[in-house]
């Protein structure tokens, strides 16, 4: 194991790919020599050169769609948009396409198009580049959703989705890349796709998240253990296919239920957790399952009122400790 | 045009392309019969007039060229040498359909031919055939890649995205616009700004342009013999334009009140069938005797496709499940 950043665990699954698989290429607004918005490309062109690492037009819609034809006619392309504020421009290749192209050619052609980007609130970057949206794209059939939250899962689940031959979703967030992480020296380590990894484990209450709110939902259950609350920690990883066996599992032994999200609470991932989770392990419930989520606002810029909007440590456990004493 | 001027053409050729447009004509005329009696369902969109656009480019690509195109596809389709079985099976949605009934009249897919697909998301398909462009210019191989759509489709923001990219990095793609004069009923005169003198748009993206009678299937095959040489050479995409008429209404649901009688009297004396017929016997290429013969094998091959469709299975329950991922089923997983 070696230690190192979110960013420099995204960067080194994408050099990785290059290396070893020529139909690898990249494409994407501003990966090229101003390295990325994120810095996570840095330096890779003059390393792999403009055939392989493609900075595009700001143009999503062709970012994506070309991506789609690339990957129909052999390519592995994966391409970057730059945050999940802007897939919105590119939705229409995402869902009806890359999506939908598999199912209707009666699987005669594979989609086999990584699509990176990058999810989340609480930079500082206001309302229109701090949405969450990838709860929207776990809802359709024939993309795999992933949202690692940790160099690990980043670089173990980067590799499981190169050997599928079906587009994927690949959402990390605004706030993680700076975080450090133990990640795995040995190139046949695996994330495999669809399972969610428990991050804590506790007998008093399951809570359950993704992405940054899964390292929240640490951070509260660390709280609440100073208060005797012994919490189970969960962390989906991937949303589509979506692990609930682990879910399930978990409640069976605490109980007690309470999903975390950044987006809001109203059409939210975290409500069809919840009601998977009431339809499958109603008898062992305690108490109704609960749910903490980002406020009804668009994300406000100002850094008290964007603070407020988000879900954090405290909140969470807040939320927890109030379904642990309902008995 | 004189025969002398198509000096590579064989008769055989040349009726070849007339049989061609007459199966699609016929086709289109059984799918509006098997449409009325219930067999066909959905949306239908004949190509009805526009016969002459498929087979003149068509014919003038490689088996290893690729063909993008949108939803209004049976032509393009059997152009490419997809059996009439096969597609009319897929309009009926059975399992024996070129895309297992999956994809219905608008989703026609044949990756044995390069057939990349049916897009009826207007203007999406432009950027699919940028990505192969760029997948052929990745690999070094002198493929192109021709890419159909209509004129309501110039109005979309992914035509210009497309366009850019094709001409900023040199892909391969031959963008081609059926210019029928019609997005669904709206008439281009109003929608489109450039209307008539389209081609010229592609001067903004510093592209080659060219429009052309779309109704006359050797001038439409002469155009496209000189673009695919210079694409293929490496030269950048191009832009066609081709000056057509849809015969029928947007779908078999639109009975197209709203064009003007003359407008229709006008362009129903440019069918591209009798036109090409007409030529043909002029020249005198063929006889009375020769097109008989043709129409009756398309007339019986239009009968077997329909019985082929309506006597074809229709997909299992498990087909259901079949084909959303590549390696594993979703059935069962609660995703």
């Amino acid at each position: 194991m070696s230690v190192m950043t979110y960013r420099d665990a995204v960067a080194s699954a994408l050099r990785e790919a290059l290396d070893q698989d020529e139909r690898v290429f990249l494409m994407g607004e501003d990966i090229g020599p101003y390295g990325g918005a994120f810095a996570v490309t840095k330096g890779f062109t003059e390393q792999y050169g403009k055939k392989r690492i493609k900075d595009s037009p700001l143009a999503e819609s062709v970012i994506v769609g070309a991506g789609v034809g690339a990957a129909m006619a052999g390519l592995r392309p994966v391409v970057e948009l730059m945050t999940i504020n802007f897939s919105l421009l590119a939705m229409d290749q995402i869902v009806n396409h890359a999506a939908k192209i598999r199912y209707m050619s009666g699987g005669q052609f594979s989609i086999p198009l990584m699509i990176r980007t990058v999810t989340g609130g609480g930079a500082s970057v206001g309302a229109t580049h701090s949405s969450s949206f990838e709860g929207w794209y776990a809802s359709v059939p024939g993309l795999t959703v992933v949202t690692p939250s940790t160099p690990r899962d980043v670089i173990g689940l980067f590799r499981s989705c190169r050997e599928l031959n079906d587009p994927v979703l690949f959402v990390e967030h605004i706030l993680l890349y700076g975080t450090r992480g133990e990640a795995p020296d040995n190139s046949d380590f695996r994330v495999p796709i669809g399972r969610a990894d428990v991050r804590r484990e506790g007998t008093d209450i399951t809570l359950c998240g993704y992405s940054r709110m899964a390292l929240i939902a640490e951070q509260a259950a660390e709280i609440l253990a100073r208060e005797g609350i012994d919490a189970d920690v969960i962390d989906l990883r991937t949303l589509r296919p979506l692990d609930m066996e682990t879910v399930f599992a978990s409640v069976k032994k605490t109980h007690r239920a309470l999903m975390v999200e950044e987006t809001t609470r109203l059409g939210g991932f975290a409500g069809e957790l919840a009601a998977q989770i009431q339809e499958e392990t109603f008898d062992y419930l305690d108490a109704p399952v609960g749910r903490v989520a980002g406020a009804e606002v668009p994300m406000p810029y100002s850094f008290p009122l964007e603070q407020l909007a988000i879900p954090n440590a405290q909140t969470v456990a807040n939320a927890a400790r109030k379904i642990v004493n309902k008995l | 045009m004189l025969k002398a001027d198509v000096p590579d053409l064989t008769k055989s050729d040349l009726l070849g392309f007339y049989r061609q447009m007459k199966l699609i004509r016929e086709f289109e005329r059984e799918s509006e019969r098997q449409y009325t009696r219930g067999n066909i369902k959905g949306f239908l969109h004949v190509y009805n007039g526009e016969e002459a656009i498929a087979v003149g480019a068509i014919n003038t690509l490689r088996p290893d060229d690729y063909i993008v195109t949108h939803y209004r596809d049976h032509g393009q389709a059997l152009a490419r040498g997809m059996s009439s079985n096969e597609v009319m099976a897929e309009l009926m949605g059975k399992a024996t359909g070129c895309s297992r009934g999956k994809g219905g009249s608008m989703h026609l897919f044949s990756s044995k031919l390069n057939f990349m697909g049916g897009y009826a998301i207007v203007g999406g398909q432009l950027c699919i055939a940028a990505g192969i462009g760029l997948a052929i210019q990745y690999r070094e191989a002198d493929q192109v890649v021709l890419c159909f759509f209509g004129d309501g489709a110039v109005n979309e923001g992914e035509f210009h995205e497309a366009m850019n990219l094709a001409a900023i990095w040199q892909l391969p793609v031959i963008f081609f616009c059926e210019h029928n004069l019609y997005g669904m009923g709206a008439s281009s005169k109003e929608t489109l700004v450039m209307w008539d003198s389209l081609h010229e748009m592609a001067a903004a993206y510093g592209m080659s342009r060219y429009e052309v009678d779309g109704n006359d299937v050797l001038e439409v095959r002469a155009l496209m013999q000189k673009i695919n040489a210079e694409v293929r050479a490496g030269k950048g995409p191009a832009f066609v334009v081709a000056r057509t008429y849809r015969l029928r209404g947007h779908s078999v649901a639109d009975p197209a009140n709203y064009r003007a009688e003359d407008e229709v009297r006008y362009w129903t004396g440019q069918d591209p069938i009798p036109r090409f017929r007409d030529w043909l016997t002029d020249e005198g290429i063929a006889t009375v005797e020769d097109f008989d013969e043709i129409d009756a094998g398309v007339d019986e091959e239009i009968v077997v496709a329909a019985e082929f469709g309506e006597s074809s299975p229709w997909p299992q329950p498990e087909d259901l499940y079949y084909g959303v991922y590549t390696d594993r089923p979703t059935e069962g997983i609660p995703v």
